[in-house]
């Protein structure tokens, strides 16, 4: 189990990024994905990142969802150096503080819907009962009341998407993590999905990091990150 | 969690029965190839001691002739021995049950229009006893009718059959050659000896009776001893050489003339070659069990490669190492227990429908089941474990991008 810094309430922000880069590889054959990244978000916040293909915005992802380490420079969440944790204590943090949607969905073939989204309760050792009244909730939380016993295969992209959003939040994480999560939808299920993540942000005060192409899809944000040959090119506030 | 990492585990089996039920089948044969192989070779090992038993316990078999030369060539030089032989049998050698002197041949035996090719065997009450003979009918020679060599028979179940199909036969006469005989008693069945041979075709007649009008000579071809209980018939083999060698004058140097052979020794040697056999045909079986347990190995390895995406996505959720691994690895071990069980089960129905066939006992031996069980555990485990930290160790970001 991680314990984040005691009483420190909201002292340390949720995430901290201090000149972090990230080299794919070694010698001439080396790729400087992120070149020295500074970033602080803090709780409840709503961010979109954006920026070219290829630009880091996946790496840097990868680095805040605490599933990759930095090459060089610190990462806090909650003030915890996640560069000094193992594998499996980032596990840990994973199970209980974030939650992941992915552009290709990742749900589980051949599982029903409600069973997908029980996963993360699994592993975080809820009783049977429980868990599956927290699933058919969190089901219902992204309007896929009566679906619960679909598999993947029987439902349409937006609604599976639905799903990996009701996985991710079935366990209240502190953070969510999106990495084009509208990318394969059309634009109709792609704002569907984006009033479900501002709902989830405002009413839960989850935080959200949000890869996504589309400046549409952006502006549901309060706050943009470009991104631009492995680092932040323009940090600006949405208006309103 | 550990109940929740078996759920996850059995969930994903039950998910894919056609995988599922491919990896045990090298298990499944093995498992029922061991435990069909040992219980039949102990059913035949535990039939050859039964047969060559129910020839008589603490039997010794003295014959004329030198042992290696084998029955057939017993009557070329080596005398035959005389009713003195066996009398002085009785009367020197010590810890014996019973000695009953032998002749016979085969003959022809008639009762009305039946006809029979059958086995008479010379001999006294004594013949009964060693050889573990039972009457189920009738009764033994008298005194008097082995004294006067009577022409009165005891038929064995074969002949009985045979010549009187459900008839009673004590008290009629059959026709054996020239001699009219009457039947005085019958023999319980001892049944068919896998050796090939019918114990039940037997015509027993008095000795002096067969050596007077069968035969035509006073020779006693062969000598069964039986050793009282708890009388070593190594011993009883010595004493009996010592006194036969005396009293056919065979000099120091030279070879016995006879050979005296002790069943609980042929029991030895026969079982023992069986057992081998059980052990060899077990050990070919335990094989197949081993290439059983690479097949789960194969098919897990594919398996994990397959679900590449899947453990990324436990491992993304919060799955740590030990639980990834303790899941595959649990679905290896109830894969392969499950195919143990089902193993057993049809190594159960084989052995009984082998043993059957080959009309030995059904032996079932629960050490080697539970042998066999275990095993396959452990072949899940050894040739799960791979599979499982390759699982295990995946990178979560690999294999989230993992098509
Ligand atoms: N696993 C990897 N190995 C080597 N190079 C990588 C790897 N992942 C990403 N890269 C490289 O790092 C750079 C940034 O990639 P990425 O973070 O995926 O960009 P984006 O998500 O903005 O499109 C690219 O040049 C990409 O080729
Ligand atoms: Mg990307």
């Amino acid at each position: 189990m991680i314990t984040t810094p005691s009483g420190t309430g909201n002292m340390y922000p949720v995430i901290e990024l201090n000149n972090v880069t990230r080299v794919y590889g070694t010698g001439t054959a080396a790729v400087n994905a992120l070149q020295g990244i500074d970033l602080r978000i803090d709780h409840g916040d709503f961010v979109a990142v954006m920026g070219p293909s290829g630009s880091g915005k996946s790496t840097c992802m990868n680095i805040l969802g605490c599933l990759d380490t930095p090459s060089s420079g610190t990462y806090r969440f909650k003030g915890v150096e996640v560069g000094n944790l193992s594998r499996d204590q980032r596990a840990l943090l994973r199970r209980h503080y974030l939650g992941f949607v992915f552009q290709g969905f990742n749900l589980l073939n051949r599982t029903s819907a409600l069973e997908n989204v029980e996963l993360p309760l699994i592993y975080r050792g809820t009783p049977a009962t429980e868990r599956r009244e927290m699933a058919r909730k969190a089901l219902a939380a992204v309007g896929l009341n009566g679906w619960e016993s679909h598999t993947p295969a029987e439902l349409s992209g937006g609604q599976q998407q639905r799903v990996a959003i009701a996985r991710a939040i079935v366990a209240s994480p502190e953070v969510l993590f999106a990495d084009e999560p509208t990318g394969n939808l059309d634009s109709a299920r792609s704002r569907e999905i984006m009033e479900l993540m501002t709902d989830f942000n405002r009413d839960q005060g989850i935080t959200i990091v949000m890869v996504t192409h589309d400046a549409v899809m952006a502006a549901y944000a309060r706050r943009i990150v470009r991104f631009m040959d492995g680092i932040i090119d323009k940090e600006e506030q949405n208006g309103g | 969690m550990f109940i929740e990492t078996i759920l996850i585990a059995m969930r994903e089996i039950r998910r894919n029965v056609m995988r599922s039920s491919l990896t045990i089948l090298g298990i499944v044969i093995g498992v029922a190839a061991v435990i069909t192989m040992v219980t039949v070779g102990d059913g035949a090992t535990k039939q050859v001691a039964y047969e060559i038993s129910s020839l008589g316990s603490n039997l010794l078999d003295v014959r004329p002739g030198q042992s290696f030369r084998g029955p057939g060539g017993t009557r070329s030089g080596a005398p035959m021995f005389k009713i003195a032989d066996a009398e002085a049998i009785e009367r020197d050698v010590s810890g014996l049950a019973g000695v009953a002197p032998m002749t016979g041949r085969s003959a022809q035996a008639i009762y009305g229009n039946e006809n029979w090719a059958t086995n008479i065997t010379g001999s006294t009450n004594n013949f009964l006893l060693v050889r573990n003979w039972v009457l189920s009918g009738g009764r033994q020679f008298t005194d008097g009718e082995l004294r006067a060599g009577a022409a009165v028979c005891i038929i064995g179940a074969t002949i009985r059959k045979q010549l009187f199909g459900e008839q009673d036969p004590v008290g009629r006469t059959i026709r054996l050659e020239k001699l009219s005989c009457q039947v005085i008693g019958e023999l319980k069945s001892k049944g068919q000896s896998s050796f090939g041979m019918d114990q039940d075709d037997i015509v027993l007649i008095p000795l002096r009776t067969v050596q007077r009008r069968i035969v035509g000579n006073n020779d006693i071809s062969s000598i069964s001893v039986s050793a009282k209980d708890g009388v070593s018939t190594e011993k009883v083999k010595e004493e009996i050489e010592r006194l036969l060698r005396e009293r056919r004058r065979i000099g120091k140097n030279k070879e016995d003339d006879f050979n005296v052979r002790d069943m609980q020794e042929i029991v030895k040697t026969l079982t023992g070659t069986t057992r081998l056999l059980t052990t060899l045909l077990g050990a070919v079986a335990a094989v197949s069990l081993l290439v059983g347990g690479i097949g789960i190995m194969n098919i897990m390895l594919v398996s994990v490669t397959e679900r590449t995406r899947e453990i990324g996505i436990r491992l993304a959720i919060g799955a740590m190492e030990k639980q990834v691994l303790m899941q595959f690895l649990i679905e290896a071990v109830v894969l392969s227990c499950f195919g143990g069980l089902i193993g057993i089960i049809l190594g159960i129905a084989a052995a009984a429908a082998g043993a059957s066939a080959l009309k030995v006992p059904l032996i079932l031996n629960i050490g080697i089941i539970i042998i066999a069980f275990v095993f396959s555990a452990a072949v899940g485990v050894v040739f799960g474990f791979f599979p499982a930290r390759k699982a295990a160790l995946l990178d979560p970001i690999e294999a989230l991008r993992h098509e």
